[in-house]
């Protein structure tokens, strides 16, 4: 180290010019390479100003706040027409998000069901896992979003004759219509007790680490934290008296009002999108898990370690650290498959905002390079929370 | 490496600036080198734009992207056409990959002021109307309140559903598809209990039904919808062709001259018919095109009334009748400046 570090600084003192320094060269030259990108980049973005002006075509982001004039299907803010075409992007982003979301999850939980179940001792699981990877995988997702929505959604009964269950949970070809909770006084405590469970399992899990650690003694933490998560907050609502009722969906006019309705456009692409991916999650669960040496498993057994507990904590630890970076990449695609929704009328932010917004406004520029901007924030903060992830399930050596 | 890096720097340099020179573009020089009209029409809409199983294209919108062909080059069959969604309309125009966009776009305030396009005129009256299925059993478009509606995307129908439903105090909820065929699709599926469309459409997507007779067209016309041929801003020459051709076919229907009688014509004494066809003055020249210009796309294309006729009239499977679209001396909104 400090041989090298000598040799660094003796080297300027024996050329004449600074330019010879491998250094100084490397800095100029970086300088250089950036300075040209910038400027290259801001050329171009200047010109295209100048000659989008010079055909008279709008440009600038002031239509952001002009009322957009148009409805939208399904949003989770309160918007209508009066509203402005800033807010319909709003609308799209948290459409797009909320499907990505859910997706992920559902994806994450089918494809590990799907990846271990293929792993299965039992011939018919496995061939059932095998059977639905190699299926699935291997057909577009444009026809599989198409199929959902074309010969599974729209094929069911219309508004007047739907399917129902109980009185309260319909379907029909507009949708699933569920109740929808009204919180009356009080409510407020019960999720805070809810997420007082949710703090004191964390609590008494370190604790029982602990002990399990200094004694060697076991404590039942799962079925402590599901008394301590969900029974305490069911005792809260028991002695207020149940502060909660149903707002049920029912029939008027052409449609069902009161209620939640879920569109089944969103149901369609979320149904897409999660099997999809989840047919390449499994993949990835299974070669993690094949990753792991035999060995692991032979030791655990000699040790008497039961099968159940050997999975848990010996197998999935080791295989998550193969798993995780492809993961992060199915979770992306996902994202970004959701952009597929314009082809059957979800309004994510293509359908919405790159579709209705700049026809509208007709400022194409500013809208797909909006757009864009989003699919990349949401792809980096997976990104950034997925390598944050793996970084702590990375092997730590000590 | 220094010198690399100039040389490079230079070339962009040149490039930045033709790039920016290439702005006003000449689309009557391209289109005369070209020795084509390049049109944008739709994706398909019977009795607008429509290609039948041979891959020639009929239509309303056609006939006009061929008259202005016929008038330019000589020649009606000289026209490649794209089709564009709605969505992809107006970028297609103002990127310069079309010469001229006639595709049912209606003509508004916003999209003539600051897309950097210009209405060349107005080929089409039309207004927005609703079909819903009969066993609904509604009459009027004041009983839809809380109706789903299946509508294209990127139109102005959108915008006047909105307000519509808004004026009468209903709610809606809209289901949004790219093409008119989704929209049938999903109105046939039940996905909604109303298709909203300009009337004109309306009869063309029924027809599109397994059933037509089991929906209906609601009386009620919500919207103003003058549909017509778009061009480039600031290419003042090129505007003028596509503007005077129209109005050309629509002053022979006036004057009495079809595709039929045009060689006839070209013996008349009246003056005027004698300034249209190009056997007297130099109109032609004026608009930088040979002087039998309204001569050609009159007897390749026919004048307006026979456009109409050929394309949407009664006898045609849409029956829609003259009414807005008649000429002005015959009740109808048709109106061309005098040739002279």
């Amino acid at each position: 180290m400090s041989q090298n570090q000598s040799d660094i600084t003796t080297k300027p003192k024996q050329s004449s010019s600074a330019f010879n320094d491998p250094r100084v060269r490397g800095a100029v030259f970086q300088v250089l390479l950036v300075g040209f990108l910038v400027w290259f980049g801001w050329t171009i973005f200047q010109n295209t100003l100048q000659n989008m002006e010079s055909r008279g075509i709008t440009t600038g982001f002031d239509f952001l706040s002009n009322p957009a004039g148009f409805e939208i299907l399904m949003s989770l803010v309160p918007f209508d027409s009066s509203d402005t075409y800033g807010r319909t992007f709003i609308v799209g982003l948290l459409n797009t998000v909320l499907v990505s979301f859910v997706g992920i999850v559902l994806a994450t939980i089918l494809g590990f069901i799907m990846g271990v179940a293929r792993l299965s001792q039992n011939w018919l699981i496995a061939k059932v896992a095998t059977v639905y990877v190699e299926t699935l995988r291997n057909i577009p997702l444009l026809l599989q979003i198409f199929f959902w929505y074309f010969a599974v959604l729209q094929p069911l009964p219309s508004p007047r004759k739907s399917l129902e269950l109980a009185e309260t949970f319909f379907v029909n070809n507009r949708g699933l219509y569920v109740p929808a909770p009204v919180f009356g006084d009080g409510f407020t405590a019960v999720v805070v007790t809810f997420f007082i469970g949710i703090i004191a399992s964390v609590v008494m899990g370190k604790w029982a680490f602990k002990r399990f650690e200094a004694t060697g003694q076991t404590f039942p933490t799962f079925y402590a934290s599901i008394g301590l998560i969900i029974g305490l907050p069911l005792v809260v609502f028991a002695v207020l008296g149940a502060p909660l009722s149903w707002d049920l969906p029912a029939l008027k006019g052409f449609n069902f009002r009161g209620g939640v309705q879920i569109i089944p456009e969103f149901i369609a692409l979320l149904l897409a999108l999660t099997t999809y991916t989840a047919a390449f999650i499994a993949e990835i669960v299974r070669s993690g898990i094949m990753a792991v040496p035999h060995g692991q498993t032979e030791a655990a057994e000699s040790l008497g370690i039961k099968k159940s507990v050997t999975l848990r904590l010996i197998i999935i630890p080791q295989a998550m650290r193969v798993v995780i970076p492809p993961l992060t990449s199915q979770y992306l695609n996902l994202a970004k498959n959701s952009s597929l929704a314009t082809a059957i009328g979800y309004p994510d932010i293509v359908s919405v905002f790159m579709g209705t917004t700049l026809n509208q406004t007709g400022q194409a520029v500013e809208i797909v390079a909006m757009t864009m901007a989003v699919y990349l924030t949401i792809s980096l903060t997976l990104s950034v929370l997925m390598n944050w992830y793996n970084k702590s399930m990375a092997l730590k050596e000590r | 490496m220094k010198k690399t890096m100039s040389v490079l720097t230079g070339a962009l340099v040149a490039t930045a600036v033709t790039a920016g020179a290439a702005s006003a573009a000449d689309t009557l020089e391209t289109v005369k080198a070209r020795g084509e009209l390049i049109c944008g029409v739709s994706t398909g809409l019977p009795g607008f734009s429509l290609p039948d199983e041979k891959g020639n294209w009929t239509g309303l919108d056609v006939d006009t992207c061929r008259g202005v062909a016929a008038a330019v080059l000589g020649d009606a069959t000289k026209v490649k056409f794209i089709p564009l969604t709605a969505k992809e309309r107006f970028t297609a125009l103002q990127s310069g990959e079309i010469d001229m966009l006639s595709r049912n776009t209606t003509w508004t305030h916003t999209r003539d002021t600051s897309l950097g396009l210009n209405f060349a005129g107005v080929n089409f009256y039309d207004g927005q109307g609703f079909l819903v299925q009969k066993e609904l059993g509604v009459k009027s478009a004041t009983e839809l309140d809380g109706a789903s509606v299946c509508i294209q995307s990127g139109t102005t129908t959108e915008l006047n559903l909105a307000d519509y439903f808004k004026a009468n105090n209903m709610s809606f909820s809209p289901v949004v598809y790219d093409t008119s065929d989704q929209t049938v699709q999903g109105f046939a599926a039940g996905r909604c209990d109303i298709l909203t469309s300009d009337t004109s459409q309306l009869a063309a997507l029924r027809s599109k039904l397994d059933n037509p007779d089991a929906a209906e067209i609601l009386p009620e016309v919500i919207s103003k919808e003058p549909l017509g041929p778009v061009v480039r801003q600031a290419d003042d020459v090129w505007f003028n062709i596509v503007k005077w051709t129209l109005f050309a076919q629509l002053n022979a229907e006036e004057l009495g001259v079809t595709s039929a009688n045009a060689d006839d014509m070209l013996k008349s004494e009246n003056a005027s018919i004698q300034r249209l066809l190009g056997t007297n003055g130099d109109l032609g020249e004026k608009l930088g095109l040979g002087s039998n210009w309204a001569y050609n796309a009159i007897k390749q294309v026919g004048n307006y009334g026979e456009m109409f006729e050929r394309n949407v009239g009664p006898k045609t499977p849409l029956q829609i009748p003259r009414g807005a679209n008649a000429l002005w001396n015959k009740g109808g909104f048709m109106y061309a400046p005098p040739v002279r």
